[in-house]
């Protein structure tokens, strides 16, 4: 028997296989393919104050190994998440982490004080670090500053589990990681998404509307494992490993380099089953390697 | 209900080197798809195609347990997808997206271009086993691009324009002499290119006929998860993938 559950931050997850915002919907989209309640977490679609419209079409390039996407946030708000969204999600037994945007820190304690009051939601994920939009978003995300400060103002605000997606787009994202833990973070998760650019050389046009966006997939799996290793030997927060992670050995390499949990992210839009297909990767692998706790695989990197 | 799906490469009708029909087979049964359902389709052996491919089913048989989709060969993942051996596993996520109305004992006229006729066989044959009168309209480049007629003619009238007039009309659809003076035709479907559809559905609000496009927007997902294929409509960006491909044309703002 394998025990797969994780601890993050004192919330317990079944196993640490979760989805990464934005490659997930609010997973209603994916009850046709698979069983939820099997799932760690779900990590929903970004959230704002109010409605947003996103980005204009073309948001979304093929890249080798990988895409580029630029939607910017498209969502109806944390009101219609709330009364509409929520509602029908939160019957599955899986933690939904809402994931929580702003263009402004007061966006993001607003946001913040309505969910605290959520019976059923352990915590959100307070996303630092969006490309793809014009204000805050990853502005927030690749100074130490400002990465303090708006944890700091949702800490003040917000009783449970504080999850602080870190960006990439960063010299060193140790600092930040520390930062945001000195600030009050429970935990971090990290990456997002890598800025980027697809150009049509036949056109001479760039491809995305926004011109660059944010890539993932197999592509930035080398970047994201090496920022998960950075980072757990700088802070003492667990941290939620994500970055072009498709399969259990992914996921394995993750928690090897300090992950007490991971994301599947656009791993999902190839194979919406690939979240159970992990889950059940991950139990042989203990299994078969005689690990009793998936947890003892958190940064058991042998070096 | 959506699910995932192994399915197995019967054969291929190639109908000039960038076009072709590919037929797979499965041992399970085929949910029912509706005309103007899609299929994201893995193509197998090509590690640098990422993503699936949106393609519309052309047909499918329930009795022979068989579903086949017309593919224009236009880049890497679609010449792939051209390439395979028979009998090679094909993965597909499907039935997607919304279909086209049936509209009862009228009299339509569908409009198509490109690769957007595929679903036009399966919505004919829908819209004859309800007594409705149909109409084609194909538009192509030159006769040599010009497919499918033979199907289309065993369920009404195949009318084409051609750019260089080695066809039907010489000129773009919308320039086909159906068009001019009054049409009594109760509704028109339409898909292919976005400049085609969009001429066809403003002749559409000037007649007053109800008219649906079948998007054909890049996507990741196909199931609503990403928010990448969006179009602008009346009531803000929607997702082809689950909101369409099929919209009323009136909703589109594009």
């Amino acid at each position: 028997m394998v025990n797969l559950n994780v601890n993050i931050a004192g919330l317990n997850l079944k196993n640490p296989v979760t989805t990464a915002s934005g490659t997930f919907g609010f997973g209603e989209e994916f009850e046709d393919f698979i069983d939820l309640n099997r799932l760690g977490g779900i990590f929903v679609k970004g959230l704002t104050l109010k409605n947003r419209e996103g980005n204009d079409y073309p948001r979304m390039a093929e890249t080798p190994s990988g895409m580029l996407n630029a939607v910017g946030l498209q969502n109806k708000g944390i009101d219609y998440f709330l009364n509409t969204i929520y509602p029908k999600i939160k019957k599955w037994d899986t933690e939904i982490f809402p994931n929580i945007n702003g263009s402004v820190v007061e966006d993001y304690i607003a946001v913040a004080e309505k969910l605290n009051d959520v019976e059923g939601i352990h915590g959100l994920e307070l996303n630092i670090s969006c490309p793809n939009v014009k204000e805050g978003g990853m502005a927030f995300g690749v100074s130490c500053p400002s990465a303090m400060a708006v944890t700091r103002a949702v800490r003040e605000v917000y009783d449970k589990i504080i999850i602080v997606k870190l960006s990439p787009n960063v010299t060193d994202i140790t600092e930040i990681a520390k930062g945001v833990e000195s600030a009050g973070a429970d935990a971090v998760s990290l990456v997002n998404t890598l800025l980027g650019m697809a150009i049509d050389a036949h056109t001479r046009k760039p491809i995305l509307s926004t011109i660059t966006g944010g890539l993932s997939g197999p592509a930035i799996k080398p970047v994201a494992l090496r920022m998960v290793w950075q980072v757990y030997n700088a802070v003492k927060i667990p941290i939620v490993g994500i970055g072009g992670i498709m399969n259990a050995t992914d996921a394995i390499e993750f928690m090897l380099a300090g992950s007490s949990a991971i994301q599947v992210g656009t791993a999902n839009f190839i194979d919406p089953q690939i979240s159970i297909k992990i889950i059940d990767g991950i139990k042989e692998y203990c299994s078969n390697n005689g690990i009793a706790n998936v947890a003892d695989l958190t940064g058991a990197l042998i070096t | 209900m959506k699910r995932v799906q192994d399915f197995n490469v019967v054969g291929y009708n190639w109908l000039n080197k960038d076009n072709y029909i590919i037929t797979l087979s499965s041992d399970s049964d085929i949910e029912n798809i509706d005309p103007g359902n899609f299929a994201e389709i893995k193509v197998p052996n090509s590690p640098d195609v990422f993503l699936r491919r949106p393609i519309s089913v052309l047909d499918v048989d329930h009795g022979e347990n068989t579903i086949k989709f017309y593919i224009k060969a236009m880049g890497k993942g679609t010449r792939q997808l051209g390439n395979l051996d028979v009998d090679s596993k094909v993965n597909i996520v499907y039935p997607l997206g919304n279909s086209f109305s049936i509209i009862h004992r009228k009299k339509v006229l569908i409009v198509g271009g490109g690769s957007g006729i595929a679903p036009f066989i399966m919505l004919a044959s829908k819209l004859i086993d309800v007594s409705t009168e149909v109409t084609f309209l194909i538009g192509a480049r030159s006769k040599g691009d010009v497919f499918l007629t033979d199907e289309f003619n065993k369920f009404g009238k195949v009318l084409v324009t051609t750019e260089d007039g080695s066809m039907g009309e010489k000129g773009l659809v919308t320039q086909h002499s159906i068009f001019a003076g009054n049409m009594d035709f109760d509704h028109i479907y339409t898909c292919g290119p976005d400049p085609m559809m969009k001429a066809v559905a403003q002749i559409a609000h000037e007649k007053n006929i109800p008219c649906e496009a079948s998007l054909e927007n890049m996507m990741a997902c196909g199931i609503g998860a990403c928010l990448c294929c969006v179009t602008p409509t009346v009531r803000g960006n929607e997702c082809v993938c689950t909101e369409g491909p099929v919209f009323n044309s009136k909703d589109l703002k594009w």
